[in-house]
């Protein structure tokens, strides 16, 4: 099926329908099923040190107007200089979404007003973006089985535009204050097709696009500083039919009010159209107070931007080679990544996928397992590691253990030195206090303990202090691991625990 | 082509300029005897010929990635009508 739709203010897609409608993703309403479709558009803050047209700081968090030059400001007779690494990282950021890369791309003027904008437009990319189509494949699940689904989401465009300033609007009865410190900061904005059929999906995305980005170091990915934010197009239809109209739910800036703002628009349009209603294609704002949608401009006056390629800027072009050099020096990315880990190291794609989420994570776990066995390192990185680090509030950057001494650790335990109950408490002791694993066990008697004659004395020691529990256990066998509890309990948990069960079970008589 | 007044009074509020329905008459006018005489470069047959978008062949000019402006907040905001902490003020917009 084909439609063409204007889908975006800004440039006409021709709609596919790539997807089967999945009973599963369904939203039943009063007149039967429903199918909800989202595409997103996000805006990414471009990591550089400079904005894309001047000299002028990105950091975050500045005075007022201090990262701001006489271009971002718009004084009369200043000259946008384009900034070459904004370039290289939209081509990187292209080449990470498998994308197509525009040798030709050309500057627009987006005119509109608004005080925020000084220039009175935009400097965007119109018909021809820097970066053509491209994919994603996001994971959706797992579902009751366990099963993760793969799911293409097509990328449209991505292109360069510069960001506004801020309006600040509760400082003053009257008045709004304006910052221009985002002004001019570069943005990329990554346009998916309408290929997604529930919020989950859309959260995957958002999530993998981060993910994809941090990795390439392309965007910090940060959406509490607003350094990603995404504009969420929601329609629905009853499955498999005509597109229906879409609503664009402006700024969102958290992957959680992604998923809620869908559940309350898709909810929300079903309600209109089951009472014999129609959507108005509008501009909606998500209220997280309140997790609900409202109708954002007045559509009095449609918005009419007038492009038209900007005077001041030739087209940006670039020759293969140059793309080539940037494709060469690309970072191993997260599919990649995680394809690695599960064929060469034998980890669950569970385990992988979880290990690749974020960079960060996935530095630290290829540094513990180097040299190690892979699937214990995955088992201490995601149970011990992230369960302590997530129970505690703390980023894998701040973790108290470095990897090498988680990586210790291991060792630890594959050579049989301690048991993985010790190897807990060394964790923690290591975690708490620092210091070096080995050192410990050493220096606090935690070594495990297998020799036969010292763990032989305990296990007599214990049936002999309890004759009656002793008989009971002979009559059932079950009752046998309370002997085992109350010989690791004596050896403070050092015993082996095989070797304390084996002769627990012989000493007893029991042979099953 | 040619622009009827209508779409004159429309581009004049998106260009945010006070045209009064007098005005936007006679321009309407005027503006239908420019766009006759651009429309004379119809003529020319530019069938194959790319677009021009510079005199003379040259790549556009790239710049360095380095901090080189900014920091100048009081410079900045010198000529507004109402400035607060270096804050541009306006009069409240909000949606």
């Amino acid at each position: 099926m084909r439609l063409a739709a204007r889908f975006d203010r800004t440039f006409i897609m021709t709609l596919v329908d790539t997807r089967t409608p999945d009973p599963k993703r369904l939203i039943s309403g009063a007149t039967g099923d429903w199918e909800v479709i989202i595409g997103l558009e996000v805006h990414a803050q471009v990591t550089s040190e400079a904005k894309l047209f001047s000299g002028a700081s990105t950091t975050f968090g500045a005075a007022p107007n201090e990262n701001v030059s006489l271009v971002d400001a718009a004084m009369p007779g200043m000259l946008p200089v384009i900034n070459e690494e904004c370039v290289r990282q939209a081509i990187r950021t292209g080449l990470g979404l498998k994308a197509q890369i525009n040798h030709k791309s050309v500057f627009d003027r987006k005119n509109y007003f608004y005080p925020d904008l000084p220039q009175g437009y935009q400097i965007s990319q119109f018909k021809q973006p820097i970066v053509g189509e491209g994919q994603i494949i996001i994971s959706v699940g797992p579902d009751r089985q366990g099963n993760f689904e793969d799911i293409e989401v097509g990328i449209e465009r991505l292109h360069l535009e510069q960001d506004a300033g801020k309006s600040i609007h509760d400082q003053h009865p009257t008045m709004s204050f304006v910052d221009l410190n985002r002004s001019g900061v570069a943005l990329m904005e990554i346009v998916s097709k309408p290929d997604m059929r529930s919020a989950d999906e859309a959260k995957a995305y958002v999530t993998k696009l981060r993910t994809i980005v941090r990795y390439l170091g392309t965007c910090d990915g940060n959406m509490d500083e607003g350094s990603l934010r995404a504009d969420v197009n929601v329609s629905v239809r009853k499955p498999g039919g005509e597109f229906g109209t879409r609503c664009e739910i402006k700024n969102v800036n958290s992957i959680r009010f992604v998923g809620q703002a869908i559940d309350y628009e898709a909810r929300r349009q079903i309600a209109i159209l089951e009472d014999g209603g129609k959507i108005d294609q509008e501009t909606r704002l998500f209220d997280p107070n309140k997790g609900e949608t409202r109708s954002m401009r007045s559509k009095e006056e449609a918005h009419d931007y007038r492009y038209f390629p900007d005077p001041d800027l030739l087209p940006l072009e670039f020759d293969q080679a140059y793309v080539d050099a940037l494709a060469a020096d690309l970072p191993e990315l997260p599919d990649d990544k995680r394809n690695r880990l599960v064929n060469d190291l034998g980890l669950s794609v569970y385990d992988a996928s979880i290990l690749v989420s974020e960079k960060a994570i996935a530095a630290y776990f290829e540094q513990v397992a180097k040299g190690r066995d892979g699937k214990i390192s995955a088992n201490w990185v995601i149970n011990e590691l992230l369960g302590a680090l997530n129970k505690a509030g703390r980023d894998i950057e701040d973790a108290p253990l470095s990897p090498d001494q988680l990586g210790a650790i291991v060792d630890l335990i594959k050579n049989g030195t301690i048991s993985g109950k010790i190897a807990k408490d060394v964790f923690e002791i290591v975690w708490n206090e620092g210091g070096d694993p080995k050192e410990i066990v050493e220096t606090r008697g935690l070594k495990q303990v297998t020799d036969t004659g010292a763990i032989e004395k305990a296990v007599d020691d214990v049936i002999a202090a309890n004759p009656d529990k002793a008989e009971q256990a002979r009559a059932k066998p079950s009752m046998a691991g309370w002997f085992v509890g109350q010989v690791m309990k004596a050896t403070g948990g050092k015993a082996a625990p095989q070797a304390v069960n084996d002769l627990v079970k012989a000493k007893l008589g029991i042979t099953e | 082509m040619s622009v009827d007044v209508d779409t004159v009074t429309r581009v004049a509020r998106l260009a945010r300029i006070a045209v009064t329905a007098e005005d936007a008459q006679r321009m309407t006018g005027e503006l239908n005897a420019i766009l006759g005489f651009v429309e004379q470069l119809g003529e020319v047959d530019v069938s194959g010929v790319e677009p021009m978008t510079s005199v003379i062949p040259m790549q556009m000019r790239r710049r360095d990635d380095a901090v080189t402006d900014g920091s100048k907040a009081a410079d900045v905001v010198a000529n507004a009508p109402a400035t607060e902490e270096n804050f541009f003020m306006v009069p409240k917009v909000i949606e």
